[in-house]
């Protein structure tokens, strides 16, 4: 059973359509003890990195997070919130991988970032992955070693981390047509 | 690179897909999750549902069908239509929706797209514009969506534009009225104006007839994305025919 935590995301919905596509067994949790029997976990984030954290700090979830040894794929701002830092409203987050989250800045960039971009894998088990990816945000993670899936927008920025068995990515895979479902296929494929 | 976005819009009356020439006499063009199916197929990049009868009748559009419709697709899709409240967008968007459009009540109450850009995120709000060129200015008109309740705001659409992106719109739709279903192009002008001051992604609505209209409305105006309705409804053009062209045309599309 895949763990889709209820983090108040808006796309909540839309992760557990992908899932139930893809048959695959999941269940919403809203309490950690829900995850205990869980082969992995999904944190869906749509809004901002303070909204997510308060929601995971209000549901115990920060340290049942941290402390999961099984895979865990966090989208969007679930991705972000990995990081140490964003600039989003100062807020400070997991620090499961070094770095932080930054503005979109160039002046003559429509922010935000949305719409359909490319993104290259740097990862054997991703390689098949290649291609157009939905993206909606304003916010990005910098590139560093746990890059494994660059995208650009004015400037280069990481669309897929990962760090251990923490996973994330800057895209919605449940958007993103048959490539997003190839990608969680693969995610899957981690168990 | 981020690709440039082709959008069919469907404009749903009572449960049905429907057409009408410059906002009058909608005809019933389909069923709206088999076209989302068909579309999402041909590599359509976003869907947008607009509840025409919701907007006009003061009535807010019933949900069953944007679950249904986010069980069948998973590109993403805007729902527009009669949302007035923080409730309402949120009940729309936890049925499975990306995004929501707002026209008419954020003209009446600005202060809605504050708070939804607050709630949701920049990224879910969509505020969609309705101008109309009076041969003098461009200007904002209200409840379009029959020629019986339209009316004439009293603001300038370059003015509101600005405005809409300060309180948080996350994108905003640009519907030229005066070209609205007469398939003689985009409002080339119009949206090249607008685009001086839009610093969201800004969609252009209203007039597409040709293949040509898409490729001049992204070398010139340089939006974001096109949204068209009866070209792809009557299979005039088809989307993949339509992203063959514009790859040719060097023009970035997802394939």
């Amino acid at each position: 059973m895949i763990a889709v935590i209820d983090c108040g995301g808006a796309n909540l919905r839309s992760v557990s359509y992908a899932l139930e596509n893809l048959n695959i067994d999941y269940q919403i949790c809203k309490k950690k003890e829900q995850v205990i029997n869980s082969s992995a976990m999904i944190i869906p984030g749509v809004g901002a990195a303070k909204n997510v954290m308060n929601n995971l700090k209000k549901q115990n979830f920060i340290n049942t997070i941290k402390e999961y040894k099984k895979p865990v794929l966090g989208i969007c701002v679930g991705m972000q919130i990995f990081y140490e830092f964003s600039e989003e409203e100062d807020q400070k987050c997991l620090g499961l991988i070094p770095g932080k989250i930054k503005r979109f800045n160039k002046n003559n960039l429509t922010i935000p970032h949305m719409g359909w971009n490319e993104v290259i894998f740097n990862d054997d088990s991703f390689d098949e992955c290649n291609g157009y990816y939905y993206f909606a945000n304003s916010y990005y993670a910098e590139i560093n070693k746990f890059t494994f899936g660059k995208c650009s927008y004015g400037n280069t920025f990481s669309a897929f981390v990962r760090k251990d068995n923490f996973f994330g990515v800057q895209f919605h895979p449940e958007k993103s047509s048959k490539k997003g479902s190839k990608f969680l296929m693969q995610f899957l494929k981690q168990l | 690179m981020l690709t440039k976005r082709i959008i069919p819009c469907l404009d749903v009356k009572n449960g049905n897909v429907v057409k009408g020439v410059q906002f009058k006499n909608h005809r019933i063009v389909g069923d709206p999750i088999k076209l989302a199916a068909k579309y999402s197929e041909e590599n359509a990049d976003e869907l947008v549902f607009y509840d025409i009868y919701s907007s006009v009748e003061s009535k807010s559009v019933s949900l069953s069908w944007i679950s249904d419709i986010a069980q069948n697709i998973n590109i993403p899709f805007c729902v527009a239509g009669g949302i007035k409240s923080i409730k309402k967008a949120k009940e729309v968007l936890y049925m499975g929706a990306d995004k929501v459009s707002i026209n008419t009540p954020a003209i009446e109450n600005p202060e809605l797209i504050t708070e939804l850009a607050k709630t949701f995120g920049s990224q879910c709000v969509v505020i969609g514009i309705d101008s109309f060129f009076n041969q003098k200015n461009y200007v904002v008109h209200a409840k379009t969506g029959s020629t019986k309740s339209r009316y004439e705001v009293g603001k300038n659409t370059l003015d509101w534009v600005k405005e809409v992106q300060d309180r948080g719109a996350g994108e905003i739709v640009l519907n030229c009225m005066n070209r609205d279903g007469v398939k003689e192009g985009y409002d080339i002008d119009q949206l090249s104006m607008i685009r001086e001051v839009c610093k969201v992604p800004l969609i252009a609505s209203g007039g597409a007839g040709e293949k040509e209209h898409f490729k001049k409305v992204f070398k010139i105006s340089n939006v974001d994305g096109a949204l068209a309705a009866s070209v792809f409804h009557d299979n005039k053009i088809s989307i993949e025919e339509l992203k063959n062209y514009l790859k040719k045309q060097k023009i970035g599309v997802r394939k």
